[in-house]
């Protein structure tokens, strides 16, 4: 059992193909998964589907394969802050499926713990319901979602043990679990790679079963909005 | 004179209790934590995966793993909880939050909220909106009572696209305060200064009192 890899193309060897759906970790650009993608813009892969809550900025995350032009379409909860992304939309190159937050985070999740599908009332009686099964449960309405099962799950964590186990830091958590239970294979870019032994048991945020590739690298970590407020005199 | 933005915060920050997990929208409602009153204490949900969420980080202490759901740089208290964002809008469609404060668009006299998307104009996105106004217990609008043309944003019936049906209980305005109750809205509270004739002439949804 051998999960790390010297650097992130290594460790996406043999993953990427045309056409695949990538469930991607991160929450804005904290937490992403920066260093996978860019390998991924590298390796040039095409036509892909990402299942991310955001879409990055234009000059990082995912905004980095808009760009390039590699993705054909994004299932995502908000995608505001990204002007290459909206010109693309507007002029019909790229397909975007809005889900809500939860429900894309709930769809991911259900897919890693072998879940097809889904009730839940988000949604109901809004566009998202339309064409979506209906079912009442003790007098209230639900509606039918079904789990993202991905190709790759690419994902960020602060720290790994060689078997996988991961540990995030503060909200940088975010839809790195849930992404990295969806996929068919799970490669974790992490800060700090350790030996087993080195993290509390007890405090393993996502098991190593899930994750089946590692590599360790420098991330720049940037700050979407830097808000602060004054020292009082 | 109506209520401003912060006349506007300082009245939803009333409709706290003590002990409450309580998640705010973004813009206006994001004030209501300047105005939580003396002696009670509530516990702010940032959806994207934190309990306790506290103030703006000092110059040289913001964190990149460490940001609300407006993608702001925070900081954490000493009762802070992490967790991920299926575990996030878990207890959020599960009912543990009690109160979710928004800002909207739209809103109907049956309490329907429209307030993520404008047809024929960008779409970001609803974010975690949907999965809020669907799962918490309590949902109050805070907004204007008019638009930028003048024209009412308590309506029979909402025009745009919503984010949830029946799901708002208590508007609150530049106006006034209405409560959704059957059949329409009852109003409860007027603006200091602003006449019950005024807020009705800016109201096109059926007031009930």
């Amino acid at each position: 059992m051998k999960k790390v890899y010297p650097n992130a193309a290594a460790a996406l060897d043999g993953l990427l193909f045309d056409g695949m759906l990538i469930a991607a970790g991160g929450f804005g650009l904290c937490g992403i998964p920066e260093l996978l993608l860019s390998a991924i813009r590298d390796a040039g892969t095409r036509d892909m589907t990402f299942a991310s809550n955001n879409a990055g900025v234009d000059d990082f995350g995912i905004g980095i394969l808009l760009q390039t032009r590699q993705v054909k379409k994004m299932i995502s909860s908000y995608v505001g802050e990204n002007a290459e992304f909206m010109r693309q939309y507007l002029a019909g190159e790229l397909e975007i499926e809005f889900n809500p937050q939860g429900t894309l985070a709930e769809r991911m999740r259900a897919a890693g713990a072998g879940i097809p599908g889904f009730y839940t009332k988000t949604g109901v009686g809004t566009v998202i319901a339309e064409g979506k099964e209906h079912k009442d449960f003790n007098g209230q309405t639900y509606i039918l979602e079904t789990g993202i099962f991905a190709d790759l799950s690419i994902i960020k964590a602060w720290k790994a043990d060689t078997t996988g186990n991961l540990v995030f830091r503060k909200t940088a958590r975010n839809f790195n679990v849930p992404a990295g239970m969806c996929g068919k294979v799970c490669v974790a870019e992490v800060e700090e790679i350790v030996e087993p032994g080195t993290l509390d048991p007890d405090t393993i945020h996502l098991p190593g079963i899930y994750v089946h590739r590692i590599v360790q690298g420098d991330h720049e970590k940037r700050i979407e909005q830097r808000t602060t407020r004054k020292k009082e005199a | 004179m109506p209520w401003d933005r912060n006349q506007m915060a300082a009245r939803a920050a009333k409709e706290l209790k003590d002990g409450m997990y309580v998640n705010l929208g973004i813009g206006i409602p994001t004030l209501v934590s300047n105005y939580i009153p003396e002696g009670i204490t509530v516990t702010l949900q940032s959806e994207n995966g934190m309990l306790g969420m506290g103030p703006f980080p000092f110059e040289g202490d913001e964190d990149p793993d460490l940001i609300n759901a407006g993608k702001q740089t925070i900081t954490e208290l000493p009762h802070s909880a992490y967790f991920d964002s299926a575990t996030s809008f878990a207890m959020i469609r599960g009912g543990k939050i009690a109160m979710a404060i928004l800002g909207a668009m739209e809103v109907s006299q049956d309490g329907d909220l429209a307030n993520w998307m404008i047809p024929g104009k960008l779409v970001k996105g609803m974010g975690g909106a949907m999965d809020l106004v669907a799962g918490v217990g309590r949902v109050i609008v805070v907004m204007d009572h008019t638009n930028k043309a003048g024209d009412s944003k308590v309506l029979p019936a909402c025009t745009l696209p919503l984010t949830g049906k029946a799901v708002v209980d208590l508007i609150i305005s530049n106006l006034g305060v209405l409560e959704v109750v059957d059949g329409g809205l009852r109003l409860i509270e007027l603006a200091d200064g602003v006449t019950d004739a005024e807020l009705r002439a800016a109201t096109l949804a059926k007031i009930v009192n």
